[in-house]
């Protein structure tokens, strides 16, 4: 009896460590960030399960966001999200989605709890830097290339230290054909050489 | 010995020759006088009496490649000093030889590039080339899609308001540094070779401006200044290499080379076509390392290179990438 008693016992202190345990690993990816405006950030599923790859990183500049308009926090920390699929009409109606539009809205890519954030299709948080992991999901051929340094624009040192762009350098993600140009001026015909 | 008419051996009158004119006045012969006016017509091709030293200098200048190092030291110093007095500012001429290890190719993606022109003024700013006459060596020709890469349907002088317009695809063409290069094989005083790491070059003080190197060429990568070089001082890159960007004279050819002055470092810059091209169509880097962007494009896509059927190994590489 007694010693059935110890038993119980010695079960329930195991479960409670284990819930503590469990408690705690949930609690792990705290943010930094103060989310209490938009209550507690949930955790993002691939942030654990996928932890950031020791990948190589890769020089590239800050991204081109319009003056002003980063960190995306500083408007939407009083906002609630609201994650009804639905065409803006207060703010952001410069921005035509051209890109897929139809099947994918803004919080496809941009985070809807982090707002200074994008994330991946798994779910994992990556910051506007990386923003190339993002574009190569679905674009892995370029992805593949631009790793490489065929795809996009190198400059720096053939033998040395190269700057790479981000794909949004030169397309615009939400309308990223690239546009034309004006030529700049023909050679002269030897004719009218003098 | 009796004067009298010379008798040949019929009997004929013989012209009066030198021993009979020996009692008469000086009488130039035909020899004589050509000897004459070639001396005097060389003695004036050579540069005056109260020429600056620098001129003599340049006159008696070797082959680049004949030169040793207490030689081009002087050489560089003199044309600094001299573009320095030209163009108003502190001029390098470089003289950095070939990396080892290194051969340089090129790529250029033709499914990127949208005609825009913008390598080519690039270049010109880069590289010092004349601008008034105008010479350019990067030549972009605008071609059909339906036709491909038909040389005789391209048009260079294309201007519209914007580029890339319907239907067309672009080629830029500049020398293509090959490795078996016709116009080495013409040059009479070997004033242009293929160096180590792959760049064919010029000694514009060698070269006597007899433009066969043009007509062996079938990329017309070469120009020939028909004038003194029209290059505003302002505009004057200063940091020049002797076998590249440095300010040619009137009456010499001159070509890419893979902008020398800015790759052969370590670390070396890319060239200023890659730089500037806003698509990124254009890439650059060394054949032998395994690693290097023009590796990767000729192991995994589609390259062609430009009349292959010439055996000119051009080290130019064309390929699409998507």
């Amino acid at each position: 009896m007694q010693r059935e008693r110890l038993r119980y016992l010695r079960l329930a202190a195991a479960v409670i460590a284990c819930l503590a345990a469990g408690a705690a690993w949930a609690q792990a990816p705290a943010r930094t960030k103060d989310q209490s405006a938009v209550g507690a950030l949930p955790p993002a599923r691939g942030d654990k399960l996928f932890p950031e790859p020791a990948a190589r990183q890769y020089p590239v500049p800050s991204p081109p966001f319009t003056p002003g308009i980063f960190p995306c926090s500083e408007c939407h920390k009083g906002m609630k999200p609201n994650t009804k699929r639905r065409v803006l009409t207060e703010e952001h109606t410069n921005i035509v989605l051209n890109h897929a539009q139809g099947e994918r809205w803004c919080l496809d890519c941009h985070d809807t709890y982090d707002r200074d954030r994008l994330h991946l299709v798994n779910g994992q948080r990556i910051r506007f830097e990386e923003s190339y992991r993002l574009c190569g999901q679905c674009h892995g051929d370029k992805y593949r290339d631009w790793k490489v340094g065929v795809h996009g624009k190198r400059t720096g040192m053939w033998n040395g230290e190269k700057q790479y762009l981000l794909c949004v350098n030169c397309h615009n993600p939400h309308d990223p054909r690239f546009k034309p140009l004006k030529p700049m001026p023909p050679p002269v015909r030897p004719g009218d050489i003098r | 010995m009796t004067r009298g008419k010379a008798v040949g051996p019929y009997g004929e009158e013989r012209m009066p020759n030198d021993r009979d004119r020996d009692g008469h006045a000086f009488r130039m012969s035909r020899r004589k006088m050509l000897k004459g006016v070639a001396a005097v017509l060389g003695a004036m091709a050579l540069p005056a009496k109260d020429a600056p030293a620098s001129v003599w200098e340049t006159f008696f200048q070797k082959n680049f490649r004949e030169m040793s190092p207490e030689e081009l030291k002087a050489v560089v110093a003199r044309l600094e000093k001299e573009y320095g007095a030209k163009y108003g500012k502190q001029v390098r001429v470089g003289v950095n030889p070939p990396l080892e290890g290194v051969r340089f190719a090129y790529g250029l993606d033709l499914s990127r590039c949208i005609g825009c022109r913008r390598c080519v003024y690039a270049c010109v700013g880069e590289n010092n080339q004349s601008r008034n006459p105008q010479i350019q060596w990067i030549r972009v020709l605008q071609l059909n899609k339906e036709r491909g890469v038909d040389l005789e349907d391209a048009e260079p002088y294309y201007n519209p308001a914007r580029v890339p317009e319907p239907g067309h695809f672009y080629m830029p063409v500049q020398c293509q540094q090959c490795e078996n290069p016709p116009c080495v094989k013409v040059c009479p005083v070997q004033a242009t070779w293929k160096e180590r790491d792959g760049i064919t070059v010029v000694d514009y003080n060698w070269c006597i401006g007899c433009r066969y190197c043009m007509a062996a060429c079938p990329y017309g990568a070469r120009h020939f200044n028909w004038k003194k070089p029209g290059l505003p001082p302002a505009e004057m890159n200063p940091e020049t290499h002797y076998l590249g960007n440095r300010p040619r004279p009137v009456g010499v050819v001159e070509k890419c080379t893979f902008c020398i002055q800015r790759v052969r470092n370590t670390p070396g810059r890319y060239t200023a076509c890659v730089e500037i091209c806003p698509v990124g169509a254009r890439k650059f880097g060394n054949l032998l390392d395994p690693d290097s962007e023009i590796r990767y494009i000729i192991e995994n896509k589609r390259v062609f290179i430009l009349k292959e059927d010439l055996n000119t190994r051009p080290r130019f590489f064309y390929f699409y990438a998507t």
